[in-house]
């Protein structure tokens, strides 16, 4: 369903900031598996999804969704393959329009956009039923500016939108970091029940261990722009945050192993 | 009597730019000067196409699609080419001064014996008094012309803005004023943000050429200089409609754009009435939206301070 094939990505390239965000990064998802990606700030995990996402164009390799070549397809194009929700909880709603009419906008995700009129009494009539099952009460808030929302209520409802035509990749960038604890376990929540009932192939980005480990089907770990493991199946199963924590730690100490290495190095030959 | 009607049909007229100006500064959040230029095109071509005899429908028409070409223009250059949006309207702008020259061929084309929509009016307007060239309205004699274009004007803008309003509440209008709001969310679900921008800035300077091209036509004549200060004008009529209705809805604050201009028309007759040097006009309309801009600000700062204090 996805085929990331060996992407790499350097922002900066040619001056001192560089950084290699994507190292040659290969991964494939099966139709209707859910992937977390897990790993530190600067590990790429972002950067993976955003290239996925098409924030920016990768300076090598390739990348399939759904079968159809997407490498060379700006954002707006893909997003009829892609449904995405941001880590920020304002970025992926319209705030000075109502909440209908952001449902509606994503109704028609991918699809022409003509002169028909944007909102109908059917689709309105579907909106209530499928926004009472978020469980928030928004139903009966449909003509409020959805600025006046919560981020957990604006995200939850992001997430309605991004799955509302079924995505053949749905994209989750660290969704709930923003949010506070009660509102991300909800988010989370809907988030798991959305995408078993809807048997979506997901992506979803986190830098929580406690929902890597209990959510998605496989676990990819990844540091300085490289996959560094893949738990899968059973494996997947078995995974406790106390392992997840011991190989993160196993990650610091060669990285520090490296640079008391590059001190000492530099003491002697410069 | 004459002064009011006159104030009143000059600020219905511009409340078309006031319409453009909301759609470019308002829902696109661009700041748009491409407008000084093409209300000038607007009646440079209305007014030599009336001089040649065409009908002052299919010129005003003319002039609108002139006018939406000058905004894509504008739109492809800051979309496409990635010109930061106040060059790319500054770019376009300066452009069309050279091009409303060449069409009008020179400075300044007069009207007077040309068939346009204020003769039909006028014309229209007698016919239906009974041949009768005046009427009294509220006490006041007052002739049938300025009564006649004031009631078109009217109706133009109403027609206008009613087809702006349901044009915003379809898919694509919806897309669009999504486009201003959050750009990021709207490219997420499909929408080439480019397009939208170019559509969008094309419809907005539509806008402007059609009331360029009946303010010509009221007027009686179309000069070159005409739209210089114009965009300050629509968005000093935005401003002050947002302050009449004092709601965000996208109705309320389409009729607002037009009472806008309207009262600022109405408040610039009186001060002119009441002794204001002409020549002052520009620096009274820049200093009010500065003034606009900055005091809602100003103030909310000084309550605070207050309601801490």
């Amino acid at each position: 369903m996805l085929d990331v094939s060996r992407v790499v990505k350097t922002f900066h390239a040619g001056t001192p900031n560089e950084v290699r965000a994507l190292r040659g990064v290969s991964v494939s998802i099966d139709d209707g598996s859910f992937l977390m990606v897990i790993g530190t700030n600067g590990s790429g995990k972002s950067t993976l999804l955003n290239a996925v996402a098409g924030s920016f164009e990768v300076d090598d390799g390739s990348i399939r969704i759904a079968g159809q070549d997407v490498t060379t397809w700006p954002e707006h194009r893909r997003a009829s393959l892609v449904g995405r929700v941001f880590q920020n909880p304002f970025a992926g709603t319209a705030p000075d329009m109502s909440i209908a009419e952001n449902i509606a906008l994503a109704t028609r995700r991918g699809l022409a956009r003509g002169l028909g009129w944007a909102l109908s009494p059917r689709l309105r009539r579907d909106m209530q039923e499928r926004v009472r099952t978020l469980g928030m009460g928004l139903e009966h808030r449909l003509e409020n500016p959805i600025g006046t929302l919560s981020g957990g209520q604006r995200q939850a409802l992001t997430l309605l939108m991004a799955t509302w035509r079924r995505p053949s990749l749905l994209l989750l960038d660290e969704h709930t970091a923003a949010l506070d604890p009660k509102s991300a376990d909800q988010v989370i929540r809907l988030t798991g029940e959305i995408v078993a009932r809807d048997r979506l192939t997901t992506l979803m980005v986190t830098h929580s261990m406690q929902q890597a480990v209990n959510l998605g089907d496989r676990l990819i770990m990844m540091n300085q722009g490289e996959i560094l493991h893949d738990f899968r199946g059973a494996e997947k199963k078995r995974l406790r945050v106390p392992e997840l924590l011991a190989r993160f730690e196993e990650v610091r100490r060669s990285e520090q192993l490296d640079e008391s290495a590059a001190e000492v190095l530099r003491g002697a030959y410069v | 009597m004459t002064l009011l009607l006159g104030a009143m049909t000059m600020g219905l007229i511009l409340s078309l730019l006031g319409l453009g100006v909301f759609l470019s500064f308002r829902v696109f959040n661009f700041p748009d000067i491409t407008v000084d230029g093409s209300i000038t095109l607007g009646a440079a071509t209305a007014a030599v196409l009336l001089v040649g005899g065409t009908n002052p429908f299919l010129a005003s028409l003319a002039a609108l699609g002139a006018g939406m070409i000058a905004g894509a223009t504008t739109g492809v250059l800051h979309a496409r080419f990635r010109i930061n949006g106040l060059l790319s309207g500054i770019l376009v702008m300066t452009a069309l001064y050279s091009i409303n020259l060449h069409v009008m061929g020179k400075s300044n084309v007069p009207l007077l014996a040309a068939d346009t929509l204020a003769t039909r009016a006028e014309h229209l307007g007698i016919a239906l008094l009974g041949g009768r060239d005046s009427l009294v309205l509220l006490g006041w004699e007052v002739a049938a012309r300025d009564a006649a274009v004031l009631v078109l004007s009217a109706i133009v803008v109403a027609v206008v803005g009613s087809i702006l309003y349901a044009f915003l509440r379809t898919n694509l209008g919806t897309a669009m004023r999504a486009t201003g709001n959050n750009s990021q969310m709207i490219r997420a679900l499909g929408v080439d943000v480019g397009n939208m921008m170019i559509l969008g800035l094309a419809v907005s300077n539509g806008l402007a050429a059609l009331a360029g091209a009946l303010l010509a036509q009221y007027q009686g004549f179309a000069d070159v200089q005409m739209g210089i200060g114009m965009v300050v004008w629509g968005l000093a009529s935005v401003i002050l409609g947002e302050a009449l209705v004092g709601s965000t809805k996208l109705g309320f604050l389409i009729v607002g754009a037009a009472m806008g201009s309207i009262l600022f028309r109405l408040l610039i007759a009186i001060a002119l009435r009441a002794g204001l040097n002409p020549n002052d006009l520009k620096l009274l309309t820049a200093f009010f939206v500065f003034a606009a801009l900055v005091l809602p600000d100003y103030f909310a700062r000084i309550r605070r301070r207050w309601s801490h204090a």
